[in-house]
């Protein structure tokens, strides 16, 4: 790989230009407010080169790559794109050279169709809109890169991994030399992140340079050239050759010590049925149905995962099932008890916890004092009130009580929410839902955004919980962490239960294939 | 009733219906490109004090709807540079540049009450579509701006659906992140949108004092700006539901002008009270299911643009 920029490799005498070097970034430095997200950071990359930027989440490499899109100015440091010093004012300076970035968070308008969002911004095109056209060169476009996209559906009703064929088009669409990808595999079900790696392939194999932004061991290391990992905004080994590191050494450089063990699987216990869904139907926002016959048990002590890709069910199932969201039919029973149709409320009175998808939107008030969220599902109850008066000192010492529970550091009762980082919230919103004693948990998305020790508190706390006889709701989107911490992993496909097969049975592959609705289980084990 | 009087009614729904068309056409402009602007009511107001003083400085109508375009997109670039350049609240400044608007043109205006507009815009019949029984007499017996807005609102909707620099206008309004991300200057279109609006509304109220009630008077508009930002959200953000519902609001004024001229026994300020109440029904059952579903609306409404913003 990268054979040519492989000859020759001697600096130019009066600019220090490797030859093949596609860009450089020297000595970045990014500050956000207080916070340090890039410090004097070095980046280059060749031309056909497939590089990885590894690095935890907060290391800084979607800042680095947005400073090399135009979208963030650097405080300091220099660009050299082909050996040229750019300056970059803006993500239109940054197409002008060739870059173009797919980022985490899709940019694309959602009411527009995958032509119209094609055509946004395209330079030097007449004035009236030729949809025609334009969607030709998407059909060919498509056809040579093998990302097939409908150009006239609006891209609201495209699945992520859809989506994400139309940002990868667009950015070509654009004569993107250098192409950045922002965790792409993210979303992505096995199969399509395979099909994005020969993607990659074939693109970089144009002598285009792809850099692939990941935290994921593996895939870094099946597609990638060369890596640059980053640790909490510095530069911790660059451009290294993939072939000679192991992953081992990787995730030495990325985390700084040894990852903690992985978590080991527990013998399956399984009690009463705790948790228990019969038929159980929901709408969504819009009104069209989001869960269809929905059954399901969750014995105690069990962990159930729930597989899928994203907007198959998965939140109205978590809002059903924690007094959010009305079913609008069937049941829902905890232990014996019917609980179908309990508000919120109710539901946490009775012993279902919520670790929700949006720790900052449902979980936590992120203008308010850790103070006032900690009390949010008991400030009705002594001793933390009396009558319509809050007890502030039994209140404070409740909340002192959540924050030593789990170490929050650095966090009192008066810290803002939103100032803390996304491990410190979700162990204090642990600590919270555990100080409800409760029977049953649904976790949403738990481990989304943590890093890796955050990951490791999460985790061990939910197999801790269903030791002590919890059920446990898993909806997740990383497979790998379903496979490791479920008995069982049931696969929402269009609101239905595809099936839930027990943990010995479950493959990555199959699971996938059911993820996308093409797999036809021969017996659906409930 | 009989036909004669029917098509005065539909002939004056037109010339009321325009004072808000133009309006609403700005506010549509503005909204799709994200910026909420509640200071219709006071662009208006300048728009129709500034281009009557104008008028009756130089007797030049031409020169008194340039001044009162400038007026009307001034007070805009006031409430454009306070949302969009310091990101705050566009309800709050838009409330703040309405109230100040009926406040400066009350104080400037005062001078000025009574007096007649010495040049005023006159209907001219267009040479044989006026001939055309009842359309030709209610469509084409009108003034010139009426005739412009014939022509501005499907210009308008072909600029907003099928040209670049529509397409450019809705993806800043409904995802400025990804508008920015491809090359697009959000903060410039934004800026424009919403001065190109504050104009619209300087015309429709200089339409007031020059043609409707050729005179000032305090607060003339009479909340005319507020049934403007209405009639946006009752056409779904589109240049032709905006012109059926302004008309339809035209055609009550009409008829409870023509109530009022006939002695219907009924009283004035009842029948003052009707295209208001008559709007805000047609609204409320209009567009409930559509608000409640949020169909058509710019996502980004109301949403400062900041790039390195972190969330």
């Amino acid at each position: 790989m990268a054979a040519a920029s492989d000859e020759g490799m001697s600096p130019h005498p009066a600019t220090g230009h490797l030859p093949g070097t596609a860009l450089a970034m020297v000595g970045i430095d990014k500050h956000f407010g207080e916070v340090l997200a890039n410090a004097s950071v070095d980046f280059s990359a060749r031309w056909g080169e497939v590089h990885a930027l590894l690095g935890e989440n907060g290391a800084g490499k979607s800042t680095l790559m947005s400073i090399l899109a135009g979208l963030y100015r650097p405080d300091n440091g220099q660009l050299l794109v082909d050996g040229q010093p750019v300056v970059l004012h803006s993500p239109k300076d940054a197409i002008k050279h060739g870059i173009g970035m797919v980022y985490q968070h899709y940019r694309l308008v959602p009411s527009q169709t995958v032509t119209e969002n094609m055509l946004l911004g395209l330079p030097g095109a007449p004035l009236r809109l030729d949809t025609r056209r334009a969607a030709r060169d998407i059909e060919e476009l498509s056809e040579r890169y093998q990302l097939r996209v409908d150009p006239y559906r609006p891209v609201w009703q495209l699945s992520v991994g859809e989506q994400q064929r139309v940002e990868i088009l667009k950015a070509l669409h654009r004569g993107a030399r250098i192409l950045i990808l922002d965790e792409p595999t993210a979303v992505l079900t096995p199969q399509e992140a395979d099909a994005l790696m020969r993607t990659i392939r074939h693109i970089a194999s144009e002598g285009r340079t792809v850099i692939f932004i990941s935290h994921k061991l593996e895939e870094v290391r099946s597609v990638a050239d060369r890596v640059t990992v980053l640790r909490a905004g510095r530069l911790v080994g660059s451009g290294l050759d993939m072939a000679e590191m192991s992953a081992r050494d990787l995730a030495r450089l990325m985390v700084g010590t040894d990852l903690p063990g992985r978590i080991r699987p527990r013998p399956r216990a399984s009690g009463a049925p705790r948790l228990t869904l019969r038929r159980l139907c929901a709408l969504d926002d819009r009104g069209l149905q989001a869960l269809r016959s929905v059954d399901l048990t969750i014995h105690a002590g069990e962990i159930v995962g729930v597989a899928g890709v994203a907007g198959n069910g998965q939140r109205e199932l978590a809002q059903v099932l924690t007094g959010m969201r009305k079913p609008a039919s069937g049941q829902v029973f905890l232990d014996d008890i019917d609980v179908t149709g309990a508000g919120a409320r109710q539901m946490a009175l009775a012993g279902v916890a919520h670790i929700p998808e949006d720790r900052l939107g449902e979980g936590l008030v992120g203008n308010l004092p850790l103070l006032d969220s900690a009390l949010m599902k008991s400030y009705y109850q002594p001793p933390i009130s009396s009558g319509p008066f809050l007890n502030l000192k039994s209140a404070v010492q409740f909340t002192r009580g959540l924050i030593a529970r789990f170490n929050v550091a650095g966090a009192t009762p008066r810290t803002i929410a939103r100032l803390l980082s996304g491990g410190q919230l979700q162990r204090f919103l642990l600590a919270r839902e555990m100080s409800m004693q409760p029977r049953a948990i649904v976790a949403v998305h738990p481990t989304r955004g943590l890093d890796v020790a955050a990951t490791h508190t999460v985790q061990e706390w939910l197999m801790s919980c269903s030791g002590e006889g919890c059920a446990l709701l898993l909806i997740s989107e990383d497979l790998d962490e379903l496979l490791q911490l479920s008995d069982r992993v049931a696969v929402l496909y269009e609101g239905s239960i595809v099936a839930a097969v027990d943990r010995e049975e479950a493959d990555r592959e199959r699971i996938g294939l059911m993820m996308i609705g093409s797999y036809q289980p021969d017996q659906v084990a409930v | 009733m009989n036909g004669e009087l029917l098509i005065s009614i539909c002939v004056a729904a037109i010339a009321s219906g325009t004072s808000i068309l133009l309006p609403a056409l700005g506010e549509i402009l503005a909204e799709r490109s994200g910026v909420l602007n509640l200071g219709v009511e006071g662009m208006m107001l300048m728009g129709a004090l500034f281009g009557y003083i104008a008028d009756v400085e130089t007797g030049n109508l031409g020169l008194a709807l340039a001044v009162a375009i400038l007026a009307g997109a001034l007070l805009a670039l006031i409430h454009a540079f306070v949302t969009i350049t310091l990101r705050a609240n566009q309800i709050v400044s838009g409330l703040a540049i309405s109230l100040f608007g009926g406040g400066f043109t009350a104080f400037i205006g005062k001078p000025f009450v009574g007096s007649v507009a010495p040049a005023q815009l006159e209907r001219i019949p267009l040479p044989g579509l006026a001939g055309i029984p009842v359309l030709g007499q209610v469509l084409f017996t009108q003034d010139p701006i009426v005739y412009g807005s014939f022509v501005l609102v499907p210009l308008m909707a072909y600029f907003i659906y099928r040209t670049r620099p529509g397409l450019s206008l809705r993806a800043v309004g409904e995802s400025p992140a990804t508008a920015d991300a491809m090359g697009l200057s959000v903060i410039s279109r934004r800026y424009l949108y919403t001065l190109a609006g504050g104009a619209l509304a300087g015309v429709g109220g200089a339409y007031l004092s020059l043609f409707y009630t050729p005179t000032w008077i305090d607060g003339m508009t009479a909340g005319r700006g507020w049934i403007a930002v209405g009639l946006v959200v009752f056409g779904v953000w589109d240049p032709w539901r905006a012109m059926a519902g302004a008309y339809l609001f035209g055609f009550v004024d009409g008829f409870q002008l023509r109530a009022q001229a006939l002695g219907s026994g009924i009283p004035q300020f009842f029948l003052n009270m009707l295209p208001y109440i008559f709007t805000i029904v047609v609204v409320a059952i209009a567009s409930g299911e559509r608000v409640q579903k949020r169909l058509g609306v710019p996502t980004a409404l109301g949403q400062p643009y900041w790039r390195e913003e972190r969330t």
